[in-house]
């Protein structure tokens, strides 16, 4: 029987890279952990500088992390957009990280290209931090999806959990999905056909025996649904704008929609929303994507801390 | 592990026996022989023979490739077994087979394999690509850096 300490243990000190390098027990206890940053006031990070890296703009991001730091009384150097930096000038993301280590305790990174974090992490010893490489991982942000869907339902086994909207492009829908694979969850994947999960993704659906129904109709998903996950439907995916238009108005929830549903049920979106989520379910009591960045903050604080090897 | 099978098995299809010095791989699946050729480089001193669809009892058809002269590196083996992970290799000395083995499926594949993914992180910083193994038949492999997968069919070798 491993101790929550020792669970934390092997996250502690190191990266964050990945999702599919956190295992379920990790999950637990971090979050379990997290919880408690909630109402932690002193600044445990004092006199610790946080390096972060925006190789390519996400305002949303960088404000969060860096709201994190400063709120636990840490710093924060860094960009927060390449055209400023040195690779501008061609220097290689390598070199860029060995400069920058000299600055700072801990490196948080947003890239462009899959796999630059991977390759920041092997090119320093200090903590690194994915703030999303390309289309690949965005691990805070799972986290924190995670987080809000226990907050609320109190677990994250047992729970019907529907994913609407694109499910093809969603970078924040595969890293969730897969993560909830650790899990024991019915979900529900309701996307046009043209967007739908790509085959390597239910092929792990299938390797991990995770029990889902693919549809192209909202009304498909359980009444007794626990959690509905929309994402963004963009318009640059469709080719054809008369195709957009039906799409985009198919997949909008309002509150007409969610009481036909029937179910209390937790609305998550990872925001910025274009009309997924009609603004009349802002003060629907299940409403949780708001909460969601605030949730982000306590997250981001909880994996500095941890990855710094402070001690409370 | 397969060493004790029958040596006579592709007798019948090619001379092995005049086979003084070299290697046999055998049991190629059907249509890789000249992919695997491809992997060996083209700079031979002695004779190459190639069966293509030859019949076999345990896969049906099958390729295979007789070299003289030229015994296979670790890192050859490694990349055949990536196009062809059931192949055997039998190593020829003074007409004996002195050696047989099967590849064992690496677990982590280092610098054999490009990432087809053009915005991949491996494809711009001087970087040596990686592979994890998820299955090694059929085939299905995922890069280290932008952990994206990649089946048979997909892998482009350096
Ligand atoms: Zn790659």
């Amino acid at each position: 029987m491993s101790t929550q300490a020792d669970d934390l243990l092997a996250f502690a000190e190191r990266d964050l890279i990945s999702m599919r390098d956190v295992s379920r027990d990790e999950i637990n206890a971090f979050l379990d952990m997290a919880e408690r940053f909630e109402s932690l006031t002193q600044p445990v990070l004092q006199g610790k500088v946080l390096g972060s890296l925006f190789f390519e703009p996400s305002t949303r991001t960088r404000l969060s992390f860096s709201a994190a730091m400063q709120r636990l009384g840490g710093s924060v150097v860094g960009f927060a957009d390449a055209k400023v930096s040195s690779t501008a000038k061609g220097e290689s993301l390598h070199d860029s990280i060995r400069v920058v280590e000299n600055y700072c305790d801990i490196i948080l990174i947003r890239h462009p290209r899959e796999g630059a974090a991977r390759l920041a992490a092997e090119s320093t010893r200090l903590p690194v931090i994915n703030a999303g490489d390309g289309t690949n991982q965005h691990p805070t942000q799972t986290l924190l999806d995670l987080y809000t869907i226990r907050k609320t339902r109190g677990r994250l086994d047992n729970l019907k959990i529907a994913f609407i909207g694109d499910l093809k492009y969603s970078r924040t829908v595969h890293s969730l999905i897969e993560t909830l694979t650790h899990f024991d969850n019915e979900l529900f994947l309701v996307s046009p056909q043209s967007l739908r999960m790509p085959p390597d993704f239910i092929d792990e659906l299938d390797t991990r025996g995770t029990v889902y129904t693919e549809d192209e109709d909202f009304f498909s998903i359980a009444s007794d649904v626990d959690v509905i996950y929309t994402t963004r439907i963009q318009e640059e995916r469709f080719p054809d704008p008369v195709e957009y238009e039906k799409v985009k108005n198919a997949y909008r929830i309002d509150r007409a929609a969610i009481e036909r549903i029937g179910a209390e049920v937790t609305l998550l979106h990872p925001l910025p929303r274009l009309n997924e989520i009609s603004t009349d379910l802002d003060d629907y009591p299940g409403s949780a994507y708001f909460d969601q960045a605030r949730n982000g903050l306590t997250v981001r604080k909880a994996v500095l801390s941890l990855l710094l090897g402070v001690k409370f | 592990m397969s060493s004790q099978q029958p040596q006579s098995e592709y007798q019948p299809s090619i001379k092995v026996t005049a086979l003084r010095e070299g290697t046999v791989i055998d049991h190629l699946v059907a249509g890789t022989a000249l992919k695997v050729l491809a992997i060996l480089g083209i700079e031979f001193e002695g004779a190459v023979t190639i069966g293509l669809n030859l019949e076999s009892s345990k896969m049906k058809q099958k390729d295979i490739i007789k070299i003289e002269r030229r015994e296979v590196t670790p890192e050859e083996v490694a990349k055949i077994a990536l196009v062809s992970p059931r192949a055997s290799f039998s190593i020829i000395r003074e007409f004996q087979v002195v050696e047989k083995f099967q590849p064992t499926p690496p677990e982590i594949i280092e610098n054999l394999i490009r990432c087809p993914n053009p915005s991949c992180i491996s494809n711009e910083d001087r970087v040596e690509t990686k592979f994890r193994v998820v299955r090694i038949d059929p085939l299905h492999i995922r890069c280290h850096y932008c952990e994206r997968s990649l089946r048979k069919g997909e892998v482009v070798l350096l």
